[in-house]
């Protein structure tokens, strides 16, 4: 059972070029999109920051964790309580605040997970993410089971986040931002040690890198990066509820990064996309006869997911650097 | 609180407990043993509620229900084992939870598709439907203590098998070291085979015998499942006895949590986690 695998850190320069070209598309979604559009890639790119936020650990640092959307959850909670039903607040304090939130929560629950390792951390972090989903469920104050609404966006001052267009534009800066942070990071010592805690604890321990207080570290901003992601969620879609903390959430941004290839962000973002993506064509699947094919679409998914497992683990970005190889190789 | 009320809670504990330890059993034995994270395990309960109540209709008794669906869960597990799972041994944990998170989608819309999404409730047996009077007010329901009764006879047959029996001998010597048993003619294959069943059942039987007082509803098993990581967590990961007594404190600290702090009690029984977890971070009994 040798530890998970990042995947094409250095991205191959064709690879590079086509996300490029992706991101100029993403750019002009707003300008030729339906609002509909407009909102549903938005949200895509919400959860690719999520997805990104939730790689540090899976795919760089080899911590497979269950329990993260408990990080998207509290920012956006956090959000929620901070905005009056009356008006909107300030984006400037009310971010960092809500991200803060999420990364203080990463912290104190880190501290007891990171020591854990393989299984454990697996079961541990579900274990805790379910206390903070129960926490917000059982207590009338924090929501309860119904969860809380947000009648403003948040105010950014200098532009208007209430326009689908801008809210789109600044929900991709926040992308673009996070994406290059985290492959700066990925490449800095800090990054190196991560990866090195992954490929080999025990040496790394030996090196005398302390891994308790690096795994914890990256815990903790892998935390604030999904409150990041909470936060935009919250102001975009103007509620909060439990189920946004549950254990399917956690195990889709999983999800997500597997099926991009992880370890280097990018595949977390197609990812992302493409999970999400093919959530709606599942919702959104004609009835064949009597059969409600829409209603059943975690069936769909399921087999979806089992599917991918067995035939393409190193998911779209692996398959993709393959089919690439190969054609500059010219074998077939 | 008065001494019979403290009785009832305190016997609704150990039931409790007991249930979950029918579960974290096969969790922890196919963890311990195969090294598969079985995310779907909490599935199987789920299912065997809903076996309890459509085959006690269609058979007209209950008892029956019971011996006809444990033995469908035992083919079932086989056939899921041979299937799927056995790819899986010695493939990332990760892979592993993927595939069994798929599983829980797929089984939870095969009930839908099967038996619909309505909420159920099953007959308690006429035999068992009693209650044993404690107080003028106060008196306790024999089906919970006939629950109590066979969860601990399956612990006990559980623990015979495991540590009296060859085929015992054989799944020890497997968890150990599987190379080395393969090596001395052990066909370890369908040792993890009958070990996968051996958790689908059991955590089936869990299912069925909970259905009556429970009551019978889509997504039952997410829940239990998350129960359960608490208790392999706290009892160790692969430890029969540490599971056993994981699920009773959890069962103590859930039940009594409910009476007496009911406004946290959500949380309480993750906070005994953490606890745990800080002092010993592998669990009470490393297996």
């Amino acid at each position: 059972m040798s530890a998970p695998k990042a995947q094409l850190e250095t991205l191959p320069r064709s690879l590079t070029l086509m996300l490029a070209v992706a991101l100029i598309g993403l750019a002009a979604v707003p300008v030729f999109g339906a609002d509909y559009t407009i909102g549903l890639v938005t949200s895509m790119m919400i959860m690719a920051i999520f997805a990104m936020s939730l790689d540090l650990l899976q795919g760089v640092t080899g911590l497979v964790s269950l329990g993260h959307a408990a990080f998207f959850g509290l920012a956006g909670y956090a959000l929620a309580f901070m905005t009056p039903s009356g008006q909107a607040v300030s984006l400037w304090w009310t971010l960092p605040l809500a991200v803060g939130a999420s990364a203080l929560a990463a912290l104190l629950i880190g501290f007891f997970v990171v020591r854990t390792h393989g299984i454990y951390f697996i079961m541990v972090t579900m274990a805790f993410a379910q206390m903070v989903y129960f926490l917000f469920f059982d207590i009338k104050a924090l929501g309860g089971s119904d969860g809380l609404y947000l009648n403003f966006k948040p105010d950014a001052g200098l532009f208007d986040l209430e326009d689908k267009r801008v809210f789109f534009w600044f929900t991709l800066a926040c992308l673009v931002a996070t994406y290059a942070f985290l492959r700066r990071l990925l490449f800095s010592p800090f990054g190196r040690a991560l990866a090195g805690i992954r490929a080999n604890g025990h040496r790394m321990r030996a090196l005398g890198f302390a891994s308790f207080s690096h795994k914890l570290a990256a815990f903790t901003l892998a935390g604030a990066l999904a409150g990041l992601a909470g936060y935009l969620w919250a102001a975009q879609t103007g509620f909060m509820n439990p189920e946004l903390m549950g254990f399917h959430m956690s195990a889709h941004a999983i999800m997500m990064v597997i099926l991009g290839g992880m370890g280097n962000f990018a595949g977390a973002i197609v990812g992302a996309f493409a999970f999400e993506y093919l959530l709606h064509l599942f919702k959104d699947l004609p009835d064949i006869g009597s059969f409600r094919t829409g209603k059943h679409w975690q069936l769909w998914m399921g087999l979806f997911i089992v599917a991918i497992v067995i035939l393409a683990p190193r998911g779209i970005l692996g398959l993709l650097a393959r089919w690439l190889q190969r054609k500059e190789t010219g074998d077939d | 609180m008065d001494f019979a009320s403290f009785l009832i809670q305190l016997l609704n504990s150990v039931q409790y407990g007991l249930l979950l330890f029918m579960l974290a059993a096969g969790l922890t034995l196919i963890f311990g043993i195969m090294g598969v994270v079985n995310l779907a395990h909490g599935s199987f309960y789920m299912l065997g509620a809903y076996l309890a109540w459509s085959l006690a209709a269609r058979l007209g008794s209950f008892a029956l229900a019971i011996v006809v669906g444990t033995l469908l869960a035992v083919a079932f597990g086989l056939l899921l084992e041979k299937v799927l799972i056995r790819h899986f041994y010695h493939r990332d944990h990760l892979d592993q939870v993927l595939l069994t998170f798929g599983l829980i989608y797929i089984f939870e819309e095969m009930r839908s598709i099967l038996w619909g999404d309505d909420v159920h409730g099953v007959a308690m047996p006429a035999l068992l439907a009693a209650s044993i009077p404690l107080t003028d007010t106060l008196s306790y329901p024999v089906y919970r203590l006939f629950m109590s009764g066979l969860c601990i006879v399956l612990a006990i047959g559980l623990y015979l098998l495991i540590s009296r029996t060859k085929l015992g001998m054989k799944i020890r010597a497997g968890a150990f070291n599987h190379e080395m048993t393969e090596a001395l003619g052990v066909n370890i294959r369908l040792i993890h085979a009958l070990v996968f069943a051996l958790g689908v059942a059991l955590a089936t039987v869990a299912g069925m015998i909970a259905a009556p007082i429970s009551s019978v509803y889509p997504n039952m098993g997410g829940s239990v499942l998350i129960m359960c990581f608490v208790v392999v967590v706290i009892g160790g990961i692969g430890s029969v006895r540490g599971a056993l007594i994981a699920a009773l404190l959890v069962g103590f600290v859930d039940t009594f949590g409910k009476v007496l702090l009911p406004q946290v009690s959500g949380m309480l029984v993750y906070m005994l986690m953490a606890l745990v977890l800080l002092y010993k971070p592998e669990g009470l009994f490393k297996a």
